[in-house]
């Protein structure tokens, strides 16, 4: 295919949210300056940019400090999201005692109870891990429910024709076909275990994104909050594309993936 | 009934020279459900012969999945015995290969992997059964296709797949549960072709179960009817077309004649499936 250039960019997956994110910063720059809108209220997106490159060394150093929450709430998700989600799509008494009782808990606003959680761990990275982990979980479990419970009836049937073992079932059947589902899981799981930590940087902490959104929030800085919460969007998208990047390795066979497999296999 | 009783001449024949290869004796079936016991079977007896080719028709919900699936071995019986080749079954039998309206393939396995899965799960030896799975691929016209995957298959190369699936141990038995149901009127002709073909050549004990009168003609040795749910046989009838089949046979009179005769189980009873 013979595309020029600017086509080309046009159409690379990458490239167009970029566009796109450059349009809303001139939209942005302009209503600011048409409607006189002052700095206290919304900050000139140039503003932003020059806090973020200021504060980059701090801003980086907390942005760590965030991400190190978001991966142990998002690693503890998975460790216990998974085998929870397999006693209760495996066991009907399980499913019953415990999936109403998780899904009751997920009502109860996470934001309200975190600071009960640094009374009970401190200041430390523990009760923003914990924060990060409740809003990780349910996703997972959810999800991986729902992709082992959905192995329709005539192919178990078929592997039971075949004298298949419960383990080889699960090897070579349930799991591969519930891994689309438990990605899905693990995306949504992942984005929101960064609002967790976050949430937990809040309500008290004297590290990370959230700490300095706090700070920046006190002192009216609000460059320098926009520019901790760009941090905060970056840190999210990269972990997602982390996830899906293991995803494509992982399964390139589903259907999301098809066009890249086709050309590779 | 009278084709009933020449059916029982029929076997009886044969039954002097050949053991049955599947005995239906007396079966029942009751699902045990939450809202009280349905009755699926009633006493159903009859035998299938080595190398023979029965098609089953009845209504909707009479118990024609019921019965193959108690002969494969994934339900068991309320009453009665079924035997494959002398033995009764408990649980899934070795000798039995199965195909369902849907492929039911893997989307993560190619084709050649797809009908390696039952080599796979059997604990058989890959490497003896790999140029049988490849000869079947050859015979099913997929032999360029071992490497695609089943979402570049159109669905009747899928339901090829799915039979080469189900005859690579080199089971005795084929069991069908509506193969072709899901399939355009014209691939599923050629499947029938074809069906006729495979059954030919490898000289397997069939079972289908179609909702297609034509195609149980068109295919079988006898068809078996039967009644309205909980099932029972309404009767069994001879198709003595000679063989091989070809699609121009289905405007023979004596094929129009049967298809109509079993059709007026239906029309006195209530309606086909379809
Ligand atoms: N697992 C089950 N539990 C309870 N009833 C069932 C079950 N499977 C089938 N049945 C009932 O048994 C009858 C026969 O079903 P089936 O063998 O699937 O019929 P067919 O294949 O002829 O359409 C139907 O009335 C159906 O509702
Ligand atoms: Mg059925």
């Amino acid at each position: 295919m013979k595309a020029s250039l600017g086509s080309r960019i046009l159409y690379s997956a990458w490239a167009r949210p970029i566009l796109l994110i450059a349009l809303l910063l001139v939209i942005w720059e302009l209503v600011i300056v048409v409607f006189r809108i002052p700095p206290y209220l919304i900050p000139a997106p140039l503003d932003v940019v020059k806090q973020l490159v200021l504060e980059w060394p701090k801003l980086f150093r907390e942005s760590l400090m965030t991400t190190y929450a978001t991966l142990g709430g998002f690693g503890l998700s998975i460790l216990f999201g998974i085998p929870m989600a397999l006693l209760i799509a495996y066991s009907r008494t399980t499913e019953s005692f415990v999936y109403p009782l998780l899904v009751f808990s997920q009502s109860v606003p996470k934001v309200a109870i975190a600071p009960l959680f640094v009374v009970w761990f401190g200041f430390g990275i523990t009760p923003k891990i914990i924060s990060a982990f409740l809003l990780g979980f349910f996703p997972i479990v959810v999800s991986t429910v729902v992709g082992f419970k959905s192995v329709e009836r005539e192919m178990l049937d078929l592997a039971h024709s075949m004298k298949a073992t419960k383990l080889q079932i699960f090897m070579r059947i349930s799991l591969p076909h519930a891994l689309p589902s438990i990605f899905a899981g693990l995306k949504v799981s992942v984005t929101l275990a960064v609002v967790g930590a976050v949430v937990g940087e809040f309500v008290g902490s004297n590290s990370g994104i959230g700490y300095v959104l706090q700070i920046a929030n006190g002192n009216f800085d609000l460059p320098l909050m926009f520019a901790a919460l760009t941090v905060l969007s970056l840190i999210g998208v990269l972990l997602f594309a982390a996830v899906d990047l293991v995803e494509k390795l992982m399964i390139p066979w589903h259907a999301s993936h098809r066009t890249e497999f086709h050309a590779t296999a | 009934m009278s084709s009933v009783s020449s059916s029982v001449r029929h076997s009886g024949e044969r039954g002097a020279a050949s053991q049955p290869l599947i005995r239906i004796d007396g079966v029942t079936k009751v699902y045990r459900t939450a809202d009280g016991p349905v009755e699926s079977l009633k006493p159903l007896t009859f035998d299938l012969h080595a190398g023979e080719f029965i098609a089953i028709v009845g209504p909707s919900g009479c118990g024609k999945s019921t019965l193959l699936k108690l002969v494969a071995g994934l339900l068991t019986v309320t009453d009665g015995e079924i035997r494959v080749e002398g033995k009764p079954v408990h649980g899934p039998p070795d000798n039995v290969g199965i195909v369902f309206q849907s492929p039911v393939l893997l989307a993560w396995r190619n084709v050649l992997e797809n009908v390696l899965l039952q080599i796979e799960m059997r604990r058989l030896s890959r490497a003896e059964y790999l140029p049988k799975a490849q000869a079947l691929l050859a015979m099913t016209g997929l032999q360029d296709f071992g490497a695609k995957f089943p979402w570049e298959l159109s669905g009747g190369m899928q339901q090829r797949t799915a039979i080469c699936r189900a005859l690579v141990h080199d089971p005795s038995v084929l069991l069908m549960d509506e193969p072709f149901g899901a399939l355009d009127a014209m691939t599923r002709e050629r499947m029938n072709l074809e069906l006729q073909r495979i059954w030919y050549e490898t000289k397997k004990t069939v079972m289908l179960i179609t909702h297609s009168i034509p195609e149980a003609v068109f295919l079988a040795d006898r068809v078996l009817v039967m009644t309205e749910r909980p099932g029972s046989i309404a009767a069994i009838y001879d198709v003595n077309l000679p063989r091989p089949r070809s699609l121009a046979m289905m405007g023979d009179p004596e094929f129009v004649k049967l298809a109509q005769t079993i059709r007026g189980h239906f029309y006195a009873q209530g309606s086909l499936d379809a």
